[in-house]
């Protein structure tokens, strides 16, 4: 009851003023739609509450645990920050850390970039610009196993495309081991087949942004003399500025979190050369069954992930608007 | 690709045809026009080229495979066959794997469309108090780490004994359609002039009979285009698949691909890229069907 009173009087100076509204009747509608609105949101709140909340709570709890299954019949002792320490100590999870932001410096970078000319490409109208969307598009839409297993194939020297090419340019260069036997080469397989599926979904955002950005804007800088160049940084690129915000902040994610790439293309080797953080978590909790120190490794990817958003919302945000 | 390039001359030629103000322009209008097309052809070899190749290495018979690349298997070999395909099915049993991804794939979209329909409208009209700090909740539940669920979720499945098997999945994958079908939705809903159900409350209608009779037509191609979003989301799935299911028969299907062709001398690349080829269909049909709305839906108020 005090509930519905406070309601009623935190709503009426919004609404007291909206006219070709009886007020009275407004007024009950309006409480009921209230409580029609809590139960409409409710399932939604609930369900992601269950499935994110739940798990980072539980993660939490793990963290300062012993908790592995492989030793079922031993007590899941408190052990304060020890999960964390050995963590931190550990050096293969150093190295997945540093492999990690590396990785996703070098992929957002080069995926902006890329993925801004071909927005850029596909905004400008010529014949045939709905099939080049439409080409662009397939390879974000498969799956990653779809992406994964492609590279895959189009890298093994023995069925794929760039061996086949590479030695019709010069016989050295044939036969070479990309995936699972030199680190570098693993690597720059890994990116071709991550951008490969990722830019396209920066140049759809792009795209997007640009096609809101008023005509006139262009003609009155012609009319002031401006040059593609000048017109691209001066207009094109501030103007672009909510969407650059919104593709970087998904791509830097996904980057961070890669895993499904990893997994199908090198399953981390050759040795632990491109484990990243996801991947290990993976390992920690359902290959080695340790749930206390895939616990501390979990907070830290939702760390990193909480910080991303947070430094891009901040920086991204409108001025004046 | 030749109409890409009759379609780049043909531009090129109404582009000199067209009255310029000097004809020093239009020649290099003309030069301008053919390296933006050679960017296009580019564009399109890198985007589809790859798919070409998965096509041509499933149509390989095994000891085509064995033979490796080049000679009579070169771009073009000289002779194809379906053997991976009915392999894939007669032998890997494929069919189990893709039947378990469809129906996990719908159940999570109808469940989707219904929550994050009422979702979207409640946020959308209703005015709830909160409004804005639910919307960003369930924005950020859309970053929340996959990997960083699995370990709790996979210990609850296995205390419920609810381990190794497909049903949960439809639970979990929300996390990835909840959030942009919601965002989705309720942007939409508040682009539909409210005039239209005013006219129906006052004519005596209660709300969900609005929603029922005067929305949900109103809404029927923006629900259509967080379906697809969503079912393209949930048919991708790999790390939760990877993580809670064990036996073959309980697979979905790119979780079931990374189990095809190995032997313990070389990687049968036709079995995998037939079972590549299968699964990609439904998606590039999807894509070349709908792809104004996948465009739409992706961008759709995101940053406006």
């Amino acid at each position: 009851m005090a509930a519905d009173t406070k309601t009623e009087a935190n709503g009426r100076p919004a609404h007291a003023g909206r006219p070709g509204r009886p007020t009275p009747v407004g007024h009950a509608r309006e409480r009921g739609d209230r409580r029609l609105g809590y139960a409409l949101v409710t399932p939604v709140i609930v369900l992601l509450l269950l499935i994110t909340a739940y798990p980072l709570i539980y993660n939490i709890w793990n963290s300062f645990h012993f908790d592995n299954l492989s030793f079922g019949g031993l007590p899941h002792n408190f052990v304060g920050w020890k999960n964390y320490t050995t963590m931190f100590k550990s050096s293969e999870w150093v190295s997945a850390l540093e492999r990690t932001l590396v990785f996703t410096v070098v992929t957002v970078v080069f995926d902006m970039v890329v993925g801004l000319g071909l927005a850029l490409m596909m905004h400008r109208p010529f014949r045939g610009r709905g099939f080049l969307r439409a080409a662009i598009l397939v390879p974000w839409a498969v799956p990653t196993v779809v992406s994964a297993m492609l590279w895959k194939t189009m890298f093994d020297p023995s069925a794929g495309f760039v061996d086949y090419i590479l030695a019709a340019f010069h016989p050295a260069w044939s036969s070479i081991a990309w995936l699972g036997a030199n680190v570098w080469r693993s690597w720059i397989a890994i990116f071709i087949a991550d951008s490969w599926k990722n830019i396209p979904f920066v140049a759809i955002i792009l795209l997007a942004g640009l096609q809101v950005i008023p005509n006139d804007i262009y003609e009155a800088a012609k009319i002031d003399g401006a040059s593609w160049w000048q017109s691209f940084t001066r207009v094109t690129l501030p103007m672009l500025r909510p969407a650059l915000s919104v593709a970087l902040i998904f791509r830097t994610l996904q980057a961070l979190l890669v895993f499904d790439v990893i997994y199908i293309m090198t399953r981390g080797g050759p040795g632990n050369s491109t484990e990243t953080l996801s991947f290990l978590n993976y390992q920690t909790f359902i290959v080695n069954t340790d749930f206390g120190a895939g616990g501390a490794q979990s907070l830290v990817l939702v760390v990193l992930a909480l910080a991303v958003s947070f430094v891009y919302v901040r920086a991204f945000r409108p001025q004046v608007s | 690709m030749t109409s890409a390039v009759a379609d780049g001359a043909a531009a090129a030629t109404a582009a000199v045809r067209r009255p310029g103000p000097r004809r020093r322009v239009s020649a290099r209008k003309i030069i301008r026009e053919t390296l933006f097309y050679i960017a296009v052809v580019i564009v399109v070899l890198i985007s589809l080229f790859p798919f070409f190749w998965i096509l041509r290495t499933s149509l390989l018979s095994n000891s085509q495979v064995s033979a490796g690349v080049g000679g009579a298997n070169g771009i073009i070999p000289s002779h194809l066959s379906g053997s991976a395909y009915s392999d894939v099915f007669a032998k890997n049993s494929f069919l189990t794997p893709l039947l378990n991804s469809i129906i996990v794939a719908l159940a999570t979209t109808v469940v989707t469309i219904i929550v994050a329909s009422i979702a979207g409208y409640a946020l959308a009209r209703l005015r709830i108090r909160g409004a804005g700090p639910i919307l960003a909740f369930i924005l950020l539940a859309g970053f929340f780490p996959v990997l960083a669920m699995i370990g709790p979720l996979f210990l609850v499945l296995r205390y419920i004994g609810a381990l190794d098997n497909i049903f949960p999945l439809i639970l979990v994958y929300l996390v990835y359609t909840l959030p942009l079908a919601t965002w989705l939705l309720k942007n939409f809903f508040q682009q539909i002039p409210s005039e239209l159900e005013d006219a129906a409350l006052v004519d005596g209608a209660n709300r969900l009979q609005v929603l029922w009779r005067v929305v949900v037509p109103v809404a029927v191609p923006a629900v259509f285009t967080a379906a697809i979003l969503s079912f393209i989301l949930a048919w991708n799935d790999f790390a939760f698949a990877i993580s809670f299911l064990t036996s073959t028969a309980h697979f979905t299907a790119p979780l079931a691909i990374t189990t095809f062709g190995q032997s313990q001398f070389q990687t049968f690349y036709n079995l995998i890229d037939a079972a590549v080829v299968i699964i990609s269909i439904p998606i590039a049909l999807l894509v070349l069907f709908a792809q104004k709305r996948i465009v739409a839906g992706l961008t759709a108020g995101s940053f406006r």
